[in-house]
């Protein structure tokens, strides 16, 4: 067994990475273009905007006018990277991320800065945990969450490849990085990295949740329960594949996102199950409007930690 | 184009001799020529218009009678758009915000030769590439999809940002509603556009007084129109908006560096008289009879 036995103490925003991604890309690709709402320094912009104080286009607090002003730009051929927190970009600007970005068909990467409960004491406001659900809905918008800096970089470089409609999380809150060292490249869409081979049960994570999944599995291997971590950086289109060869293999699977269950992973999860090879799973996420508390509290608060997938993980394989 | 009504074929002539209209040679007109030109191509439009509604039985008679003149004043007198050059990089972008006139955006790009004539008779039909509101993806010449309210300008302000970093300089022309500029997002993208001083960017208020369910003024007040935009930083041109002559002068006058809006004020129905200015002929469809009525009115 290959599992990562711990994570690494040394943590990451993942904001730095995309930061300087963007800058590289920007530096080698004319059509790239950063958009947002007065995001400069929440989306950590300041460094593409001196370097290239033409191509930031800041529209002020204003997402509607944003996303359009964005889907204006790709149907002049640029590549918009636009930048705002999570919950005012999907919550905002849904109906221009449905009609004008995916029904549009336009290369846009919209990048939902500090997404989950990042903004923790800032409060349910600004929470960003329906995104998930709110985007998954919408046809023909492929959704990303990175799990850590190199996903969220080669995450990057494969949106601007693809030319594709996408929506993707770039996390403030700090994770470890979690891709094994023997990874060709870092993220590949529409593929989960499975890291272990356990047999007794899968532990299916995304985001923030990869890495506490990832010492779940040592603590549970400390018991003799042994799990594969299933990091699910593509959400859709899900890698159906891969999650019912766990469901085949495992006595059964946990769920674990940084989001409300109506609609996120675990129920596209669930209906692949349903579908393909029923199975025993146990979903964890954000159940209610969180009170008031750091996102290392809350994530405590919602059983979101190592801990927590343990313990569903024991009940499942008991 | 052809219909078929209770079993008879009826041809619908269009002008001149059933062929797409030259627009290069109405754009090449001196002014006061081309206006009467374009005169009757916005004729030949509402033509169309009316037996495309006919055909599908459905359609947003209203705006699309109202917006007419100006659309055609733009497409056929002024704006770089054709057929030849709708890959063009440095096209001219026309973006109907107000979607659901898809019927007159339609008749102006058929006219113009985007696509036949004889396929307006699919409007809103099962799998017709002519959806009730416009998809760019299934008809060339379309630059937005349109149909929520509000979306238009915003790309708009994308569309004249990306002409002036990419140093091509084309026009875009948006046309709204009146009732539209209800919705936030509108003003949202005047702030954009005035700050980013884009005198490359004119939008145009189809400005009928009427929305789907009552009179503009009476559901949440518009006026004064021209002063909200010149508020906002933008040129400000008010117009009467059936009128061809003076949508050739306001979309080609002095901006002074600012994005233009251009006010033209409208009869909601324009060339129908029993439509014109009637809140109940937003969506109404009309009756064979009155078909046959309003295209006597527009012979």
């Amino acid at each position: 067994m290959n599992a990562h036995s711990s994570v690494s103490n040394e943590t990451f925003d993942c904001r730095v990475a995309f930061s300087e991604k963007l800058i590289a890309l920007a530096e080698a690709d004319p059509r790239i273009v950063a958009v947002c709402n007065d995001s400069v320094g929440s989306s950590n912009l300041n460094a593409f905007r001196d370097r290239f104080p033409d191509r930031l286009i800041n529209v002020g607090i204003a997402e509607q006018n944003m996303v359009g002003v964005a889907a204006g730009l790709a149907n002049a051929g640029f590549i918009p990277f636009v930048c705002a927190a999570g919950p005012f970009l999907s919550g905002r600007a849904t109906e221009q991320v449905k009609a004008d970005v995916a029904y549009s068909n336009y290369g846009i990467v919209l990048c939902a800065m500090s997404p989950g409960m990042a903004y923790g004491e800032l409060g349910p406001t600004h929470h960003s945990i329906e995104d998930l659900s709110w985007m998954r809905a919408i046809d023909n918008l492929d959704v990303l969450v990175p799990a850590d800096p190199e996903q969220t970089k080669a995450a990057m470089d494969w949106a601007v490849a693809s030319g594709r409609p996408i929506y993707m999380r770039v996390g403030r809150h700090k994770v470890p990085s979690v891709t094994p060292a023997d990874r060709e490249t870092a993220f590949t869409f529409g593929k989960i990295d499975v890291t272990g081979d356990g047999n007794d049960v899968a532990l299916v994570a995304t985001g923030t949740l990869v890495s506490r999944a990832i010492e779940a599995q040592a603590i549970l291997a400390a018991e003799g329960i042994l799990a594969r971590v299933l990091n699910v950086s593509t959400i859709k289109p899900l890698d159906a594949e891969t999650i019912i060869k766990a469901a085949k293999e495992t006595k059964g699977l946990v769920v674990a996102e940084e989001g409300v269950l109506e609609g996120g992973l675990g129920a596209a999860v669930s209906m692949t199950l349903s579908e393909n090879h029923p199975a025993k799973a146990k979903f964890l996420g954000v159940t209610s409007f969180a009170p008031t508390g750091s996102n290392d509290f809350l994530l405590e608060h919602f059983g979101l930690t190592a801990k927590g997938i343990a313990d569903a993980a024991r009940k499942l394989v008991g | 184009m052809r219909r078929k009504t209770g079993g008879d074929a009826v041809t619908i002539s269009v002008w001149p001799d059933n062929k797409p209209l030259d627009v290069a040679a109405i754009r090449d007109l001196p002014e006061g020529e081309r206006a009467e030109q374009l005169k009757l191509v916005a004729k030949q439009v509402r033509r169309l218009i009316v037996q495309m509604i006919d055909t599908a039985r459905a359609g947003h008679i209203g705006g699309d009678l109202s917006v007419t003149d100006a659309l055609v004043t733009a497409a056929f007198g002024v704006l770089n758009i054709s057929p030849e050059t709708a890959d063009d990089p440095g096209r001219d972008r026309l973006i109907l915000s107000k979607g659901h006139c898809a019927a007159a955006l339609y008749s102006v790009l058929a006219l113009r030769g985007f696509f036949p004539v004889d396929d307006l008779e699919t409007f809103m039909k099962p799998l017709s590439k002519l959806n009730g509101h416009p998809n760019r993806l299934k008809v060339k010449g379309v630059e937005a999809n349109t149909g929520p309210l509000g979306h238009g300008l915003p790309i708009g302000v994308g569309s004249a940002v990306a002409s002036k970093l990419s140093g091509k300089n084309w026009q875009t022309f948006v046309f709204t509603g009146d009732g539209e500029l209800q919705e936030g997002s509108n003003w949202e993208a005047a702030m954009t556009a005035a700050h980013r001083k884009l005198d490359n960017l004119v939008v145009i208020v189809d400005r009928n007084r009427l929305q789907q369910g009552a009179r503009t003024e009476d559901t949440a007040s518009l006026d004064p129109l021209p002063e909200k935009w010149a508020s906002f930083g933008w040129e400000v041109a008010e117009i009467d908006g059936n009128d061809t002559a003076a949508l050739l002068k306001a979309f080609t006058q002095n901006r002074n560096g600012k994005p233009l809006a251009v006010i033209a004020n409208t009869l909601k129905g324009k060339g129908v008289s029993f439509i014109e200015d009637r809140v109940e002929w937003h969506h109404k469809v009309p009756s064979k009879e009155q078909v046959e009525l309003a295209l006597k009115e527009l012979a």
